[in-house]
């Protein structure tokens, strides 16, 4: 095992408390490894990412069962990401994971990197599928889980998805699957930074309530401050409780604010696409650092 | 209406229409009992339906094996979503649902969950080009037109019970996805008349004849075959070359065929457009041969409801139709 795939199987007497500074800690490296990437673009997709990095370090340093040095372990737990355009995140998690050399992120989205733009099996190591085209990854979540279950396997399959892919049909259809076949297997992370590419979710197609559509399609739902890496600890927590769980699938929905961790990107106009000078890219570095300080970190 | 019919007019019926002719040897469910032997020997074959088990033969396969048959329902993006995560776990699916729902519905979960990680998905269409009377929802008859475009995808339009029950392990055994054009129910057993055994990726000829070459798949083979018979009435001796796997085409076999002095014909069940004509034209036209090809295929417009017989006549798919396109053009 990795020293860093602290599931909590391997490292049961940790602490909440212990958990949670990990997590913290985790989610800190990760996004100057973010800002690193979107200094060699110029651009990108840094503010979703800055807003998901608990989300992602919650799986990487908290639950997730993976070898490092193999990645297409059988007995892995499988990390399913639908959201292609937060791969700048989740190549962050990956490096900080041990699956891909940190020195290798510096090739992000460049021509015959292992790092593209958009996530894609077939490129990266740790990377399950192929997202971007969005509302596929609880679909390919379910089959996971069903073939794993049916070959007796104990893996977990979690996915995360935003909250721009609860537009899609076949997000839905899947919920419903997920239910159906009573895959307690399988975990949902959805990030809710209520923006899309149109602008305000709220003003480009209303999903809310989230929470209640979930829950009546059969779902443990939880919904959590998704920046909290104590409250993410605690309701995997919950999860993992039979008896609050009652054999279903799980879904933690996230609440983020995008560019967390940088005051002067969260305070930005909101963009999907989020540009930033040349010049700001250091000072993005400086506010991190010092925000992480302050919190005595 | 102030006169009455003279002649009755045939009925539409049910869903999905025999093909068969009268008198004709059947074989009931050839796809469910074959996928149902395959998983006999291949333990990691599983089968999966979007609510449509009993009208892909499907549900053979899900009694003989129910702990290893899935339904999902309604949900056509589901089917094959989760048919790719569990092909990713090392299991092989079997998925069915109407080709129209496959090709039109689920495109983009067949090509990015599927075909771009290149994985041993089997998607099994039911109602593949015109099958049914029931008009263009159910009719798929640019399936093929659809999923030509799409890389790895290979695509099987077989003739007969024999191409199905053979086909099926082959399927399982390939490597990467494949889309198989379903005739399901009491399907015609012609091909074991022949000197044939279907082979992933080739076409085979199955008669000759010196006047007329017909190149020809799906259910058009036994048409052809008996449009074959009716001409040699008529003197005209036809070569029928079939031609199951339609992508990667085994271009080789046919162009060997064609390239002759021989009337040539394309037979297929699908719309002019990007089907087996136009596989066979760009095959021509790249080999330099300038050979004319005359196309029996569906038009390039929405179909009418109706009878079967009635439709495979006005769009001349019937042998009567064949025989007469084949008179007319020598």
């Amino acid at each position: 095992m990795n020293t860093l795939s602290t599931a909590t199987t391997t490292t049961p007497a940790a602490s909440p408390a212990e958990r949670t500074r990990l997590v913290q800690e985790f989610a800190y490296r990760m996004r100057h490894h973010i800002l690193d990437m979107g200094e060699v673009q110029g651009q990108g997709y840094v503010g979703q990412a800055l807003g998901a990095s608990e989300m992602f370090a919650v799986v990487y340093a908290d639950q997730l069962n993976f070898r490092a040095e193999d990645p297409d372990w059988t007995s892995r737990d499988r990390f399913l990401l639908s959201t292609g355009h937060y791969a700048i995140g989740h190549y962050a998690a990956l490096a900080e994971a041990g699956i891909v050399p940190v020195a290798e992120l510096e090739t992000y989205g460049s021509d015959d990197s292992r790092l593209p733009m958009s996530g894609m099996a077939t490129y990266t190591p740790g990377m399950e599928i192929s997202g971007g085209s969005l509302g596929h990854g609880l679909g390919v979540a379910v089959g996971t889980a069903l073939g794993l279950r049916h070959q007796g396997s104990g893996s977990r399959v979690i996915n995360f998805m935003s909250d721009g892919e609860l537009d899609e049909g076949s997000t839905w259809e899947a919920a419903m699957g997920a239910h159906h076949h009573g895959l307690d297997n399988l975990t949902v992370l959805v990030d809710i930074n209520a923006l899309q590419a149109d602008g305000k979710t709220d003003t480009v197609l209303r999903t809310e309530p989230v929470a209640d559509k979930w829950a009546a399609s059969g779902w443990f739902t939880q919904r959590v401050d998704g920046n909290d890496a104590a409250a993410l600890v605690t309701a995997f927590d919950h999860a993992a409780d039979p008896g609050q769980r009652q054999g279903r699938p799980v879904v933690i929905l996230c609440d983020t604010r995008i560019g967390r961790g940088v005051p002067m990107l969260e305070t930005r106009e909101k963009a999907h696409f989020m540009r930033i000078e040349e010049h700001e890219w250091q000072l993005c570095r400086e506010e991190l650092t010092a925000g992480s300080e302050g919190q005595n970190r | 209406m102030t006169t009455t019919p003279t002649t009755k007019r045939l009925k539409t019926s049910a869903m999905i229409a025999s093909i068969a002719e009268e008198g004709q040897k059947t074989t009931p469910a050839p796809f469910g009992h074959a996928l149902a032997r395959a998983a006999e020997q291949n333990p990691a074959i599983v089968g999966l339906t979007a609510d449509l088990g009993k009208y892909t033969d499907m549900h053979v396969f899900a009694q003989a094996h129910p702990d290893r048959f899935f339904q999902m329902g309604m949900a056509e993006q589901l089917l094959l979503g989760a048919a790719a995560g569990m092909a990713q776990t090392g299991l092989v699916p079997f998925a069915s649902t109407y080709s129209v729902f496959a090709a039109r519905r689920a495109y983009d979960f067949l090509c990015l969950d599927i075909a771009e990680p290149n994985l041993n998905v089997n998607v099994v269409g039911g109602l593949p080009g015109l099958t049914t009377g029931y008009g263009p929802s159910h009719q798929a008859t640019e399936d093929m037109a659809i999923f030509r475009g799409m890389p790895n995808l290979t695509i099987v339009d077989p003739c007969d019970s024999v191409d199905i029950e053979q086909a099926v392990p082959q399927l399982a055994d390939s490597e990467g996805p494949t889309y198989l054009r379903l005739l399901r129910g009491k399907v015609p057993t012609v091909l074991d008349e022949y000197d044939y055994t279907f082979e992933l990726g080739k076409a085979k000829v199955l008669r000759g004849g010196a006047d007329v070459v017909m190149v020809s798949s799906g259910l058009m083979t036994m048409r052809a075959l008996a449009a074959a018979q009716e001409l040699a009435k008529h003197h005209v001796d036809v070569a029928v070359v079939h031609a199951p796997t339609i992508k990667p085409f085994d271009a080789e076999t046919v162009l060997r065929e064609i390239d002759g002095d021989r009337l040539v014909l394309t037979l297929e069940n699908h719309s002019v457009v990007g089907g087996l004509f136009e596989t066979v034209a760009s095959a021509v036209v790249r080999a330099g041969l300038g050979q004319r090809i005359v196309p029996v295929a569906l038009p390039d417009e929405f179909l009418d409801a109706g009878a079967l017989p009635t439709l495979h006549d006005r769009y001349g798919l019937s042998i009567k139709a064949v025989v007469a396109k084949v008179l007319a053009e020598l």
